[in-house]
C-alpha cells in the first residue's frame, strides 16, 4: 500500500497585490531585487504575502506545506545572489524559459548565511499540526546557475555549495521533508568527472537533517548514466517530471536500476494555465505505479512537475486543489 | 524559396539622389511621449474622467507625432512606433477569440507579464491593425510599414489549454494573420514585418516557424515586401534553413555583438534580402556617421547592394527619445553616404570591410 502525499516543490507565485505593492517598494531594475537585508516595509510587505500562500496550502489540504520562496527574485540562484561573498552580475536566461536571473558570481568563501531558515523559521510559526517542507536547490543546480571566481576547480565548487547547503540545512527549523530542486540534472547534465561526485555532494546536504529528502528532477528525462550515478546519493525518493518528460525514458530509468523506496511524482503541469482534474490526476498517480513493475512505493509524493511562479495566481491556486483532492480519500491505491 | 524581393524599388523615393539604394527602415516600436504613459495611467484609474475615446485619441496625436519624427530623420518607410501596443503578445490576444487573460506572471524581478492562455479555437474577427494602418497611412508621406508579431511567438509566449501542440496552435494563428494581411494590403499596405523573437530562443523549432510563414504570405501578391525580424540568438542554428522561407527580407540584430555572427550568412548564399541592424538599440551612446557606414559595409559582405536594407538592430523603444532619433538621423545620413560611395565606385565589393590583420 502506497500513501500518497500531496505537494509541491515551492516558488510559488506571488499574490498579485504583493507584486505591485513589492514592485513600487522595491523597483524594477536589476539592483532593486532582493539583497538580503531589506527595510521593515518590505519585510512586511513579504510576510503579509507568505502567510497567504501558507494558508492557501492548509486550506486546500496539501500533506506539506512549503514556504512559498516568494522572496526569491532570482529563482533557484536565490540562496547564492544573498550571499555576502558572491556578487550579481548580468541577467541571464534561467534555463529555456522566458524568465531571468541575476548571475551570481562567487568572489569568496561560501559562509553560512542563514537566510532560507529565516523564512522556514517564519513558516513554522504560522502551522499548527501540518508538516512543513523546505525547498532548497541542489548543490548541483546551484553550482550550474552560478559563476566560480573563487574556487578554481567545478569539483571542488560542487563540494563547496554543497556544504554551504547543508550548512544551512542544519539551521532549518523542524521540517517533515526537504525537497532539493534539480533540474540542472536534466537541463545540462554533469560531465564525465563531475557526475559521479553530484551523489556525494546531494548526500552531504541530505545527511545535514533527519527529514525526508526528495530530489526532484525535471524538465524532462535524466540520461541514464546520471541516473546510475544519482541512485547512489543518500536520499529517501527521486522526483521525476511525468509532464515535460520523456516518460518512456523515466520508466525506462527506473525499472532499469531501480529506485528509492519513496517516490515523487511531477504529474501537475506547473507550467500551463489549464487545471487539472483531481480524478485524472489520481488516474496519471495509478497509472504510472502501475507502470513500475520493479517495486511498490512506502510513499509516492504527487506534485506539480516544476515551481509554480510561472502561472498566474489564480490558477497556481486551482492546481494546489487539484493536487490535495486527487491524494485525498482514505483510498490507498494498490502499486 | 525567397520570394521576389524585387519589390524593393517601390519604396525609393522621388528624387531619390543616388544611383544606388539601400532601403531605411525601423524595426518598429519608439520611445513614448512622456505624457501618452501619462494617459495610458489615467485611462486605467477608475475615478478619472478620462475616457477610452479621449485614450483613443491620445494614441492617434502619438502615432501622429512619431510617424513624423520618423520622416524628419529622412527614413524611407516608416511606421507609427507603436504608440498604441503595451506588449507585443498581450495586443495581439486582445484581438483574438480564443484568448484569455487570467492575471501577470512574472519575467524577472518585478517585471510582469500579462501571459494569455489560448481556451479554445483561436478566430479572426474584427481587423487587427486596419484602422491604426490607415491612421498612419494618411499622416504620412513616405511608404508606411507594419510590423505583426508572428505566429510562432504568439504562441510560444501563451499557455496552451486547447491544441494538441504548440505547433497546432502557432499554425492556426498563421492562418489569422495571413487573413489580417489580406486585409492590410485591401486597405494598401506594402510592406510587413513579421516578427518572431521566440524564434531566437528555441531555434530548433525553425521548421515550425517556416511552415507558418508558408501560411502567412499564401495568397499574398508578390508586390507586398514580407520581412522577418529576429533578434537576440545564435543565428547559425537557423541558417541556412532561413534561405528556405518564403520572404522577402531576413532582418538581424548583429551590431550589439560586433557582427562576430555576420559571417553565419556568407556560406552557402543568403537568399533574402538582408535587413541589417547597424545601431545598437541597448546602448544610449549615438553611433557616429561614420562608425554606421562601417557597420553597414559589413552587410555586403552577405548581400550585394541592391539587396541590402539598414535598420536598427530592434525597436528603440527603452531609448531616451532624442537619442533614438539621433541614431535613425546618422543611420539615414550613413546609408546615403555609402550609396554615393557606391555610385562612385569607392567602395569594393569584393572586401567591402578591411580584413583585420
Amino acid at each position: 500500500m502506497t500513501e500518497l502525499v500531496s505537494t509541491t516543490p515551492g516558488l510559488y507565485p506571488l499574490p498579485d497585490w504583493a507584486k505591485q505593492e513589492l514592485s513600487d517598494l522595491k523597483g524594477h531594475q536589476k539592483h532593486d531585487l532582493i539583497s538580503g537585508n531589506e527595510g521593515a516595509d518590505i519585510v512586511g510587505a513579504y510576510d503579509r504575502a507568505r502567510e497567504e500562500v501558507v494558508s492557501e496550502q492548509t486550506d486546500a489540504g496539501l500533506d506539506r506545506v512549503v514556504e512559498g520562496q516568494l522572496r526569491w527574485d532570482d529563482m533557484l540562484a536565490h540562496p547564492l545572489t544573498v550571499h555576502e561573498n558572491v556578487e550579481t552580475g548580468g541577467i541571464v536566461r534561467y534555463y529555456d524559459n522566458n524568465n531571468f536571473y541575476r548571475d551570481p558570481q562567487v568572489r569568496g568563501e561560501l559562509t553560512f548565511s542563514g537566510d532560507v531558515a529565516a523564512e522556514l523559521d517564519a513558516t513554522a510559526d504560522l502551522l499548527g499540526d501540518e508538516s512543513l517542507q523546505a525547498v532548497l536547490p541542489g548543490p548541483y543546480s546551484l553550482s550550474d546557475l552560478a559563476t566560480d571566481e573563487h574556487y578554481g576547480d567545478e569539483a571542488d565548487f560542487l563540494d563547496a555549495v554543497s556544504e554551504f547547503l547543508a550548512g544551512e540545512v542544519d539551521a532549518f527549523p523542524e521540517h517533515e521533508t526537504l525537497f532539493l530542486l534539480e533540474p540542472s540534472l536534466v537541463f545540462s547534465p554533469p560531465g564525465e568527472d563531475v557526475d559521479e561526485r553530484v551523489p556525494e555532494a546531494i548526500s552531504a546536504v541530505s545527511d545535514a537533517t533527519d527529514a525526508d529528502v526528495v530530489v526532484h528532477t525535471y524538465w524532462g528525462a535524466l540520461d541514464e548514466k546520471v541516473y546510475a550515478h544519482l541512485m547512489d546519493a543518500d536520499v529517501d525518493a527521486i522526483g521525476f517530471d511525468f509532464v515535460a518528460g520523456d516518460r518512456d525514458q523515466t520508466l525506462y530509468n527506473v525499472n532499469e536500476y531501480g529506485t528509492k523506496d519513496d517516490i515523487a511524482l511531477g504529474l501537475v503541469d506547473g507550467q500551463n494555465t489549464l487545471v487539472e482534474d483531481p480524478a485524472t490526476v489520481r488516474e496519471r498517480v495509478e497509472w504510472t505505479l502501475d507502470n513500475i513493475q520493479s517495486q511498490t512505493f512506502d510513499t509516492a509524493y504527487v506534485t506539480s512537475n516544476t515551481e509554480l511562479f510561472y502561472l498566474p495566481e489564480n490558477r497556481a491556486t486551482e492546481k494546489l486543489a487539484a493536487l490535495a483532492a486527487a491524494t485525498e480519500d482514505e483510498l490507498e491505491v494498490e502499486a | 524559396m525567397s520570394r521576389d524581393a524585387e519589390n524593393r524599388e517601390q519604396f525609393r523615393p522621388d528624387g531619390h539622389d543616388n544611383e544606388h539604394f539601400l532601403l531605411t527602415t525601423v524595426v518598429g516600436s519608439y520611445p513614448k511621449p512622456k505624457w501618452l504613459n501619462r494617459a495610458n495611467d489615467l485611462a486605467e484609474d477608475p475615478d478619472s474622467k478620462f475616457t477610452q475615446e479621449h485614450l483613443h485619441e491620445a494614441h492617434d496625436d502619438a502615432c501622429r507625432v512619431i510617424t513624423h519624427e520618423h520622416e524628419r530623420s529622412g527614413l524611407d518607410t516608416v511606421v507609427d512606433g507603436e504608440m498604441r501596443r503595451e506588449e507585443m503578445v498581450e495586443y495581439f490576444a486582445h484581438r483574438i477569440p480564443g484568448y484569455e487573460f487570467n492575471g501577470p506572471v512574472k519575467v524577472w524581478g518585478h517585471n510582469y507579464f500579462d501571459k494569455p492562455s489560448v481556451v479554445g479555437e483561436v478566430e479572426y474577427d474584427e481587423p487587427w491593425l486596419v484602422d491604426e494602418f490607415e491612421f498612419t497611412s494618411d499622416v504620412a508621406s513616405k511608404p508606411v510599414k507594419v510590423p505583426i508579431t508572428g505566429p510562432y511567438t504568439l504562441a510560444s509566449w501563451s499557455f496552451n489549454e486547447h491544441y494538441d501542440s504548440e505547433a497546432d496552435l502557432a499554425y492556426a494563428l498563421a492562418d489569422l494573420v495571413n487573413e489580417e494581411i489580406e486585409k492590410l494590403v485591401e486597405a494598401g499596405a506594402t510592406y510587413i514585418q513579421i516578427d518572431e523573437p521566440a524564434l531566437a530562443t528555441t531555434p530548433d523549432d525553425h521548421a515550425i516557424v517556416g511552415e507558418c510563414l508558408e501560411r502567412i504570405v499564401a495568397g499574398i501578391s508578390d508586390e507586398v515586401r514580407i520581412g522577418l525580424h529576429v533578434c537576440y540568438g545564435d543565428y547559425s542554428r537557423i541558417y541556412p534553413e532561413l534561405n528556405d522561407y518564403p520572404i522577402d527580407e531576413f532582418d538581424v540584430e548583429l551590431c550589439n555583438g560586433g557582427y562576430e555572427q555576420i559571417d553565419v550568412f556568407t556560406d552557402p548564399e543568403f537568399e533574402p534580402d538582408l535587413a541589417l541592424g547597424v545601431v545598437d538599440v541597448h546602448t544610449a551612446e549615438v553611433e557616429t556617421v561614420e562608425e554606421i557606414k562601417e557597420n553597414i559595409k559589413q552587410g555586403l559582405k552577405v548581400v550585394p547592394p541592391e539587396k541590402l536594407t539598414v535598420s536598427p538592430d530592434c525597436g528603440v523603444k527603452l531609448l531616451p527619445r532624442e537619442v533614438a532619433y539621433q541614431k535613425m538621423e546618422n543611420m539615414v545620413q550613413a546609408a546615403r553616404e555609402v550609396e554615393a560611395e557606391l555610385d562612385a565606385g569607392e567602395i569594393d565589393l569584393d572586401a567591402p570591410v578591411p580584413q583585420a590583420d
